[in-house]
């Protein structure tokens, strides 16, 4: 069958319970890992204990309505259109072959590099009404302002369009792999028995991606309930901005905190329901007789639409915002471009590369922990430490900023009065405490990622091989490895580019003297100086576009049988 | 073991005697950075920057508390700086330079923070739309013949915030509320952007006058953009409440921290930073309006003429922020 139901059957299998001792050694480790970044999350949900009444009464005769209306329009509407620009064209380069697909396939990709806030200000810079589109529009037609319609870019509608056209690739990313990694025989088998290609779709391919599918849109929506850049700009008042205003203008972090674990519940709540609709099933495949694909050559009529449903979104989200950018870059360039600049370069690259690097490791030990524990509280702390992905930047830094300045000044005050020695902040205002943070960030990326690539092994392999006598380290070796590559070089790159576009926690998390290209971006965007703030931005995109084409070869050769 | 330990913990020790002096800083890096290079060509001092939101580095000095490694705070409001004060981040400084040089209403009365550099906040207007005999006060922009034709920044920013703090100071809660919730029928859109997206939207029509900082306007009018500059070009500057209190002001100041550990350097870099020199730059390449009343201002801020500005005790614009955040919430200011 399609589906194998085994809920509880990875519990008694393999690898670690060779080793007793090592077991209960790593498991401990692995819970101080849970625990160390739980702690900004449990300091944001520990807010809930100091009740603001006043604050709150406010809050709820004034704006709350709006935060929850707006942010659940911004919810569905951003998940609905990533699904539809994801999934379709994942689809249509997988099955088919039509004019440009074999590029299309990894410029689908593209949008991924471009910083939700970029896009943004790039577009408002375009179709706003000030903007160089109706600026001609006026001076060629003679219009004034009230004389025409034309779509308001800074609205709602807006930002569900704007997140919505950087966000989808990551459903479009593991919605491919997942379809690629289908066996051809599943839907051979369906066509026998009388599917057409749409419903081959519908109720073969579809169902069987969905694991895939709704990790890349969990991703999605907990991106944009964490968004703040572009929602802020466009003056839609959704929960983050909700925050900040009652944090900055109120002065009240407490209640900003509050807002922020009303917001995790949201999202626990989504990935709850997410979870049960899927009613514990484990979907495997359980044929892994795989023939090479075989792409079907589309028809002129229908290789048009292919193409087109396929370009637009790269076109939207990638193509027409870069050529703005460059544009205004092509004024600015020579006086930004200097050591300074390359530094900033450096610095970002650093970050991103350091931080993707350990969030690999710690997802692949927590993946693997899960995959061979029993234990329901080391899953559930795995989930909850996933929802990082969720909250604000902004938050998580507080989060991390209040348990390390209180782990500093203890240290401090307890070495000043036993050896007389003042050690000052350790950690607090360090790259390492930016880095954590970045980590309580972005784990969810990397542990989704490792998960669902560790999820394609099924745990009769492991023991199949076990009874040729292979050593748990060569079933890792010769098994897992091969089958996961493709997931631990996305889970590497994804985190990677979103380190990248960081901004809120680099903010106030960072060292004295030390800026990466998000902050530069921001700083000179935010001063409304969109063209000084061209480079920078457009250097983030194109140190993002490497890492995206590798993903993307990644997958297209992590079918099985092709080398 | 133990001497290791100790070993590790002396290298990561600050340098406490080098001469440096360390700055949280809600002022951008590009709008302070050159003048901070300055002062250490001059004196050696080396100027450490960590630039970010006011409130979360307030945040940030209150968690670190005394083993905090910045000496002075930077803000752009005065706002900021009045809570920074509420909450004993400042520490007392007696200097005779700063005290003569800053007049005594942009300087905290018990010397724990000063202003660096003024701002007025003034309606700009299509001049073919509006004449200029029909503006005349902030309060004015409640009447409805304004009806859909204002555009504002929302109330969210803290230059609002303040301006609403004022309007508290001198009417009062209730008479405020009522102009606020007027004011906010008459807005030709929802709050969005910044205050040069204010300019943008008079000169594009949009709406026919807006409420904004003043550096903005000159900013756009020597912009190395295009349409910046014609943007600008197509509207009028107009100094509200001449006939009353007059225009409101706010300033960008700084303080030095209780834990400073390079109080003499900071106090000479605030020094530093009021001198005629400095405050020419400000004037020069920040468009904003000198501390000190016999610099020069730049030729734009020139052309605009003198003006009556409102010299309410500041400290007021702090004691009544969160007030005004309230009101305007009320009011239905997004």
């Amino acid at each position: 069958m399609l589906v194998t139901r085994d809920t509880q059957a990875l519990s008694n299998s393999p690898i670690f319970k060779f080793y007793s001792f090592p077991l209960t050694k790593w498991n401990s480790v692995l819970v101080l890992l849970l625990l160390l970044f739980s702690i900004p999350l449990a300091v944001v949900l520990g807010s809930v204990f100091f009740p603001e009444k006043e604050i709150w009464s406010h809050l709820a005769d004034t704006v709350l309505t709006d935060y929850i209306i707006n942010s659940l329009v911004l919810f569905v509407g951003v998940g609905f259109f990533s699904l539809i620009l994801g999934v379709i064209p994942a689809w249509l380069v997988t099955m088919y072959r039509f004019p440009m697909s074999r590029y299309l396939e990894w410029a689908l990709l593209l949008p991924m590099a471009m910083p939700a806030y970029i896009i943004a200000y790039s577009y408002t810079g375009m179709l706003d009404v000030a903007g160089s589109l109706q600026t001609s529009l006026r001076e060629i037609t003679g219009w004034q302002y009230r004389d025409y319609w034309f779509p308001e870019i800074r609205s709602l509608g807006g930002a569900i369009t704007m997140l919505s056209l950087v966000l989808y690739p990551y459903i479009y990313l593991l919605a491919r792999a997942a379809f690629i990694e289908q066996s051809v025989c599943v839907l051979e088998v369906s066509r026998t028995l009388g599917c057409n290609a749409i419903d081959a779709f519908r109720r073969v391919a579809l169902p069987l991606a969905r694991p895939a599918i709704m990790v890349g849109l969990s991703l999605v929506v907990m991106e944009t309930l964490a968004d703040y850049g572009t929602v802020q700009y466009f003056g839609v008042s959704v929960f983050t901005t909700g925050i900040f205003r009652t944090w900055f203008g109120l002065g009240n972090s407490l209640a900003a905190a509050q807002l922020s674990a009303l917001l995790l519940v949201f999202v626990a709540v989504f990935l709850y329901l997410e979870k049960r609709s899927r009613r514990q099933a484990r979907f495997h495949h359980t044929s892994n007789r795989y023939s090479s694909l075989m792409q079907q050559q589309l028809n002129k009529g229908s290789g048009l639409f292919a193409l087109i449903s396929c370009a637009t979104p790269i076109l939207l989200g990638f193509i027409i915002p870069l050529l703005f950018l460059i544009n205004l870059a092509l004024d600015t360039y020579s006086e930004v471009l200097g050591k300074d600049f390359y530094l900033l370069v450096f610095n970002s690259l650093l970050l991103a590369f350091v931080t993707a690097i350990l969030a690999l490791l710690i997802a692949l030990f927590m993946a693997y922990s899960n995959r061979n524990s029993a234990s329901s509280i080391n899953r559930f702390m795995v989930r909850f430490v996933s929802m990082g992905y969720a909250i604000p930047g902004t938050v998580i830094a507080i989060g991390v900023l209040i348990p390390f300045a209180w782990f500093d000044n203890t240290l401090d005050a307890f070495l000043t009065e036993h050896f007389n020695i003042s050690s000052g902040l350790l950690i607090s205002g360090t790259v390492a405490t930016l880095i954590f943070a970045y980590l309580v960030r972005f784990l969810a990326v990397s542990i989704n990622t490792v998960e669902a690539g560790l999820l394609k092994i099924k745990p009769t392999m492991d023991e199949v091989a076990k009874t040729t006598g292979m050593s748990p380290i060569s079933i890792i070796k010769r098994i897992h490895i091969p089958m996961m590559r493709g997931s631990l070089l996305t889970a590497l790159l994804l985190v990677f580019i979103d380190v990248l576009k960081e901004l809120p926690a680099t903010l106030i998390l960072r060292p004295f003297n030390f800026n990466t290209l998000a902050v530069r971006t921001y700083e000179l965007a935010n001063e409304e100086r969109l063209a000084d703030a061209a480079v920078p931005a457009l250097a983030i995109v194109l140190a993002g576009v490497i890492p995206v084409i590798m993903i993307s070869n990644s997958i297209s050769r992590s079918r099985a049988g092709h080398e | 073991m133990k001497k290791l330990f100790i070993l590790f913990l002396i290298l990561f020790q600050q340098q406490l005697n080098a001469a440096e002096v360390s700055i949280y800083s809600a002022r951008k890096e590009a709008l302070i950075k050159p003048l901070l290079d300055q002062f250490t060509k001059e004196t050696g001092i080396e100027v450490n920057l960590v630039t970010g939101k006011a409130d979360t580095l307030l945040k940030r000095l209150e968690v670190e508390g005394k083993n905090t490694p910045a000496d002075i705070l930077l803000t752009v409001d005065v706002a900021r700086l009045v809570r920074a004060k509420e909450k004993g981040l400042f520490q007392v400084i007696d200097s005779d330079v700063l005290e003569r040089t800053i007049p005594e209403h942009y300087r905290d009365s018990g010397k724990q923070w000063f202003g660096l550099s003024l701002r007025s906040r003034v309606i700009v207007y299509a001049p073919d739309r509006v004449k200029e005999e029909e503006l005349s006060s902030y309060q004015n922009l409640a009447d409805n013949k304004w009806k859909n034709r204002i555009c504002i920044r929302s109330s969210s920013n803290v230059y609002n915030q303040s301006l609403v703090a004022a309007m508290i100071a001198n009417d009062g809660v209730e008479k405020t509320e009522t102009w606020a919730t007027a004011l906010v029928k008459n807005f030709a859109r929802t709050p969005k952007g910044g205050d040069r997206d204010q300019i943008k939207a008079v000169a594009a029509g949009v709406c026919d006058v807006a409420i904004v900082n003043n550096y903005y306007l000159a900013g756009m009018l020597e912009s190395s953009q295009k349409n910046e500059v014609a943007a600008a070009n197509k509207i009028k500057l107009f100094w509200p409440n001449q006939y009353g209190r007059g225009t409101h002001i706010n300033i960008s100041g700084a303080g030095i921290l209780k834990p400073a550990k390079h109080k003499k350097e900071a106090i000479q870099l605030l020094e530093y930073l009021v001198s005629d020199k400095s405050q020419q730059w400000y004037a020069d390449t920040n468009h904003e309006y000198s501390i000190n009343p016999n610099i020069e201002s730049n030729s734009i801020l020139k052309s605009w003429g003198k003006f009556k500005a409102d010299n309410l005790n500041l400290n007021l614009l702090g004691k009544y922020n969160t007030e005004a955040v309230l009101l305007m919430d009320r009011a239905g200011w997004k």
